[in-house]
């Protein structure tokens, strides 16, 4: 049976991690590829890099960053954060990305992702959706979520499926930091409109948050930053508890 | 020294990666007349079964001569799919043909959330003993991200079930094959190419002798 992953995502800025809370205020984290190694040994599923500066400068770093994580973990790595064009997608999976993740270029520019999908395979391209709550449904936004997409989430998931999206990533930015739970309601929304799985992220909080997202929630895989970083909240015991209440789960 | 084939179907970073760490001896040779210098054979790839085109002709024709010879062969994820006759996916295009079947779609079910591609970890269950599955422990979980899979035939040593059942590990001989990553599947993918590795140090060795009886 396909089990549901766990996903430990490391906003990385000048070669480290770092973690903001709703979307902003930005703590140090540590070094990537030790931080990537630890969760691997604690049975991490994948691990996704997210380039939260996406400078020019930034991007030979975040080169050097995928490396050094690529040659220290054997598991699936994806990298997002100001990939706009082919050249950065390909710049990221050269260093050893296995996944894109794109946000605002898949928006402003959706032919990137069937370009990608046909270079790389449909596996290869995350398309990834930040939202927020709006009446009855889920407003999109781009650049780090400081601009209104005047698009809604459900459709926009459905679209980029159709383009060749291999996966969705959702986050919501009502929840992201908040460690108050993920927005189950809206994962479940995104999920049952589209064939390909959804990852759910932002809002994740303790052990029940995930059980929630699986179950209530439809998600394929959740992802969680904050609360593996601080030893908070180790995989391991994530793993158990989620394994003891019955969702499927690897176990290391 | 092993040939590890880039056809250009997808990216070989974290296979190269993956027999780096190994200790492995590999080298990507730019034509087929090359294969016949190297001690075995991996075919990696991801994507549309279309780019195994790019194999057809001399390519082929080497790799299957390699085989004859009992030449060690792995093939990951496409590459294994290039072992049987053909894909439903590209049916224009011929497989090696070294194991007998085609490869289908996998069957989604909207209804009940069984999504299709077949994308994270999915547990092996082990059908007899495959020499390439050595000392990993019962139901281990790898990485698969595929759309199309080859039927279970006598060749398959485990098999996966997503919705339906298919061959995620073939052997017979001196060919292997695996459906899902083993360079992505942590510590059971490395014991799977490790495993290879001792097979073609061990295969190869019964072949050279073969050949200096003939």
């Amino acid at each position: 049976m396909l089990t549901k992953r766990i996903i430990a995502c490391m906003d990385v800025r000048d070669g480290q991690v770092v973690k903001g809370v709703q979307f902003q205020q930005l703590r140090h984290a540590g070094d990537p590829a030790a931080l990537a190694e630890r969760y691997n040994v604690e049975g991490i599923d994948e691990v996704v890099v997210l380039d939260i500066t996406a400078t020019l400068e930034s991007r030979q770093a975040l080169a050097r960053t995928i490396s050094a994580v690529a040659h220290r973990i054997f598991l699936p790595l994806t990298v997002g954060g100001g990939i706009r064009k082919e050249d950065d997608a390909a710049a990221a999976i050269d260093a050893g990305a296995d996944k894109v993740s794109l946000n605002t270029a898949a928006l402003s520019n959706p032919t990137l992702i069937t370009t990608l999908a046909r270079r790389y395979g449909s596996q290869a391209v995350i398309v990834a959706i930040d939202a927020k709550r709006r009446g009855n449904g889920f407003a999109v936004y781009v650049r780090s979520g400081t601009s209104d997409a005047a698009r809604d989430a459900v459709e926009w998931a459905r679209e980029a499926e159709s383009r060749g999206a291999g996966e969705i990533l959702l986050t919501s930015m009502d929840r992201d930091g908040t460690r108050s739970g993920f927005d189950c309601e809206m994962t479940a929304a995104v999920a049952n409109a589209v064939n390909i799985p959804v990852i759910a992220s932002g809002g994740a909080g303790d052990l029940e948050h995930f059980y929630d997202v699986f179950t209530h929630g439809r998600a394929d895989a959740a992802l969680a930053a904050s609360i593996f970083h601080y030893d908070d909240t180790s995989v391991s015991e994530l793993k158990k508890y989620l394994n003891a209440r019955s969702i499927p789960i690897r176990m290391c | 020294m092993i040939a590890l084939i880039d056809y250009g179907a997808g990216n070989l970073t974290s296979v190269r990666k993956a027999l780096t760490a190994l200790g492995a001896d590999f080298a990507t040779p730019a034509r087929p007349e090359e294969c016949a210098r190297f001690s075995a054979v991996i075919v990696p790839g991801v994507g549309n079964f279309a780019a195994t085109s790019a194999l057809v002709g001399p390519w082929r024709d080497t790799i299957a001569e390699s085989v004859r010879r009992g030449t060690p062969l792995l093939g990951i994820c496409l590459g294994m799919q290039w072992l049987f006759e053909g894909s439903d996916e590209a049916p224009e295009v011929p497989g090696l043909g070294v194991l007998e079947g085609r490869v289908t779609r996998l069957r989604g079910d909207a209804e009940t959330g069984l999504k299709i591609p077949h994308v994270g970890w999915n547990a092996l269950d082990f059908r007899g003993t495959g020499r390439i599955l050595a000392g990993l422990g019962p139901y281990p979980h790898v990485y698969f991200t595929h759309s199309y899979a080859a039927p279970v035939t006598d060749a398959c040593v485990a098999a996966t079930t997503h919705g339906e059942t298919f061959a995620a590990v073939v052997e017979r001989g001196n060919v292997f094959g695996v459906q899902f990553h083993p360079e992505k599947s942590s510590d059971a993918g490395l014991q799977i190419i490790r495993n290879f590795l001792d097979l073609t140090r061990s295969l190869s060795t019964s072949a050279r002798h073969a050949e200096a009886e003939c």
